[in-house]
């Protein structure tokens, strides 16, 4: 029984995550290319020079099919938590659902009918309105991206809320709405949309290079994505690292996992990497290499600041919650963190370097970088998914920090079998849709523009008009 | 105990949003294999729909959304009982998102055939399963006395719910046709309109039929009166027969207009059929999940409330605008009588920016 019970949260989490992952390899993208788009078609009606049109489209093209299956994969996620996660709805429905119902009613209803206006709008409107049409857009899905982070951090950092019958309330929107950990959250997040734009704007425009097609066009969007990608990839280094402080004071167990710290130490160096160390019963890693005092200059601001240990916090949860395990899985976490931030450090140096190419005229001839930007597509991709990893597993036993156990939260009248079918459903789904996905952005990132006398697709007359 | 009251009717309303908009839309899905002379009359029948299905299945996330918020209980309990039924829909609804945004992506034959088939039975698939989802939650499933579901996916299969979902699909294919008919021109037309008579008969008889099943099962398993539910089921039955007399007289626009008065009042007569409860329990008819019993507690419909009446009357008015926008009929005059003309203008004036 226990073990059925076990198997049947695991896939449930196991389905959460796949769709939560696969959901933002989508959404970041756009968030990110959407204001890089919508400055484009300014720069476009500012100017009316053609360049900018064409890349408006060019890069329209690869923002809308993302869009779509960021579409499909959050009605997935919106049904998940009823259909997987039951007792978790009834529980903070009263809480949780408000954000979400808010972020259906006032930012995804706006991105999506202006997003299908500007699509659609092009010989319909006045350049004018239509630019807004896209700017609309764009503020619905930033709008969108605060609400889901308000409902998520709820659960890293509950605020607002009083428990009756066993069933969280609300107390207070204002509170919940201005929850520091999801201002933070935000930042962190809309960073990391930008982040994704740029980085994926400057891999093609490379690839472009490579295949010395259109290389004004490119160098064009290569200095706007760098213009972008130079300050956000920095700011990102600067606001993780803040972000993980205030963590520090809502989830100290989630901080000590990230670093692996079993004991309480004061002042903490920082392990940048190690071998061992990751278990109860191996605490002491047999290889590490340590920057003195940085771990607490990181998770308290200052070079002499205390970070409690992991068993100190396990003694502390058992205390306060009673008997079990407190601790995420610690080798997990530990990684994940450091994926995501050296990825980031990386990306500020691809950055730096293609800026540095760019201001010195060298950057479409620079062969070596046009190669190393293209991997570089990967790398916010990788960075996000194990940012997602770190915040989400690492609240483990937790769904809602310490509220309510995950171990508790799914749902009764769903067999181990359907939730087995589900998620094998959804993973072929998402593999086939990922395989497509790949190949069409490959077939229009890759593609020549078409000559700039030649009539725009979605330019081109009604039949009847 | 008001605002519980007006959130179950808004997320009726909010039903009855989806019912209307994407009624019309899995309508003209449903009948991309049929009605199209050829391969650019059905890309002119993806334009017609083509800006709007996005925002009209945001009303469903809606639905949804509101639903966790002001029903946390019918939301856990539905969405967790109706679990094979909901992950059908997802399939199909993920399925019918691409046929949309890749069809367009090649020339390909094999390709836009393959997209155009996924569409069309995407709609229809997800119409016959909402139409079943949502009559079994009148009809009864079996609930234990914490309101968690304890039948399996057979319950929800019964003559009535198979029929409430067979009359979704003939109202939302007979609804999208009227709404191609006031959409297009020329021959694309005319074969709307064909297609519209010819399914307004096989639409009226049976969605009569499930409208006066809902006021009988009403009253046998619900236990309510025959009125008032079976004021918004005559409605119902009677626009659908105006509409039939319309689309004889050819008078498109009233026909659409009749066609979508009908989609919203069978969720109308399903919402009033249910009240005051949201989800009935069968066998056990106390452990029935109620409207006051599933709310939220009242700060939180209140904040929601506010929000909700900022926001809506902005969504109505862009909405509206934006059909405003996309007002004028598709499709040349001439366009059937090119035999297989190449996809050109009217193909690639889908969302390929």
């Amino acid at each position: 029984m226990g073990f059925l019970a076990d198997t049947t949260v695991n896939l449930a989490r196991a389905q959460f995550a796949t769709t939560s992952i696969y959901h933002f390899l989508f959404v970041p993208l756009t968030l990110g290319l959407g204001p890089l788009v919508a400055v484009m078609q300014t720069a476009w009606y500012r100017t009316r020079n053609e360049q900018w049109l064409r890349l408006t489209k060019f890069f329209g093209t690869l923002f809308l099919i993302n869009f779509a299956i960021g579409v499909a994969t959050g009605l997935v996620q919106e049904f998940e938590f009823g259909m997987n996660w039951s007792v978790y709805s009834r529980f903070v429905g009263n809480v949780f659902g408000a954000p979400l119902a808010v972020e259906g009613l006032a930012a995804f209803m706006l991105e999506a009918t202006f997003l299908g206006l500007w699509i659609f709008g092009w010989d319909r409107l006045s350049p004018r309105l239509h630019l807004a049409t896209l700017w609309v857009a764009v503020l619905g899905t930033w709008m969108s991206g605060y609400f889901i982070l308000v409902a998520n951090s709820w659960m890293q950092h509950p605020v607002g809320y009083k428990l009756v019958n066993g069933e969280a309330q609300l107390t207070s929107v204002w509170a919940l709405m201005s929850n520091g950990f999801a201002l933070r959250a935000y930042v962190h997040t809309m960073l990391a949309g930008l982040i994704f734009g740029s980085i994926v704007m400057l891999g093609i425009c490379c690839w472009q290079f490579l295949r010395r097609q259109d290389i004004d066009l490119f160098l064009k969007a290569a200095k706007l994505a760098l213009i972008v990608a130079v300050p956000v990839t920095l700011l990102q280094l600067v606001v993780g690292n803040r972000f993980g402080a205030a963590v520090t004071g809502a989830q100290s167990m989630k901080i000590a996992a990230s670093e692996a710290q079993w004991d309480t130490c004061q002042p903490c160096g920082f392990s940048l990497f190690q071998i061992g160390g990751f278990t109860a019963s191996d605490p002491t890693p047999s290889f590490s290499i340590t920057v003195p005092r940085l771990l607490s200059y990181m998770a308290t601001g200052s070079f002499d600041g205390q970070v409690q240990g992991l068993n100190e916090l396990q003694k502390q949860e058992q205390r306060q919650y009673g008997r079990g395990n407190y601790m995420p899985s610690i080798r997990t976490i530990y990684w994940s963190m450091r994926v995501m931030a050296y990825l980031g450090m990386l990306l500020f140096l691809v950055a730096a370097v293609g800026a540095w190419l760019y201001w010195r005229k060298k950057l479409e001839r620079a062969r070596w970088f046009h190669r190393t930007a293209i991997v570089a597509i990967a790398f916010p991709y990788i960075a996000a998914t194990a940012g997602w990893i770190l915040t989400e597993m690492g609240r483990q036993p937790w769904i809602v920090q310490g509220l309510l156990k995950t171990a508790d939260a799914s749902s009764p009248s769903v067999s181990t079998t359907w939730l087995a079918i589900s998620l094998t459903v959804f993973v072929t789904l998402y593999l086939l849709l990922f395989v497509l996905d790949v190949w069409l952005m490959r077939r229009f990132g890759g593609r020549e523009l078409e000559a700039p006398d030649a009539p725009a697709p979605v330019a081109a007359p009604e039949p009847a008009a | 105990m008001d605002l519980q009251i007006l959130w179950f009717v808004l997320i009726a309303v909010l039903w009855g949003g989806y019912f209307l908009l994407e009624g019309f839309d899995f309508g003209v899905g449903m009948l991309l294999p049929f009605l199209p002379r050829n391969e650019r009359q059905r890309s002119t029948m993806f334009e017609t729909i083509g800006p709007v299905w996005d925002g009209n299945e945001v009303w469903l996330v809606i639905a949804g959304g509101a639903t966790f918020a002001a029903f946390p209980d019918w939301y856990a309990t539905m969405f967790s009982g109706f679990y094979i039924a909901l992950l059908l829909i997802l399939v199909l609804l993920i399925v019918r998102v691409l046929s949309f945004e890749w069809r367009e992506k090649s020339e390909s034959p094999a390709w836009r055939r393959v997209w155009m088939w996924a569409n069309a039975l995407g709609s229809a698939g997800a119409s016959l399963i909402w139409g079943i989802a949502l009559a079994s939650l009148l009809h009864g499933v079996p609930l234990d006395s914490k309101g968690d579901f304890v039948g399996t996916f057979a319950d929800l299969f019964t003559g009535y719910s198979v029929l409430a979902g067979v009359a979704v699909v003939l109202v939302f294919a007979f609804h999208g046709a009227t709404y191609l008919t006031i959409r297009t021109q020329g021959d694309l037309c005319e074969r709307a309109a064909r297609a519209a008579r010819g399914l307004s008969v096989a639409a009226v008889l049976v969605a009569s039929g499930f409208l006066a099943w809902t006021v009988a099962v009403a009253v046998d398993r619900n236990d309510k009166d025959v009125f008032p539910p079976v004021l918004p089921a005559a409605l119902g039955a009677g626009a659908l027969v105006l509409a039939v007399a319309f689309v004889y007289r050819r008078r498109s626009g009233l026909a659409f207009a009749a066609t979508a008065l009908a989609a919203v009042l069978v969720v109308a007569t399903l919402f009033t059929s249910l009240y005051p409860r949201v989800m009935v329990s069968s066998p056990d008819f106390a452990n029935s999940l109620t409207v006051s019993g599933a709310a939220s507690a009242h700060y939180t419909l209140k904040v929601i409330s506010i929000i909700a009446a900022i926001v809506l009357p902005v969504i109505l008015v862009y909405t509206g605008w934006t059909y405003h926008v996309f007002r004028e009929r598709l499709g040349s005059e001439d366009e059937g009588a090119e035999p297989e003309a190449p996809p050109a203008a009217a193909a690639s004036a889908g969302p390929s920016v």
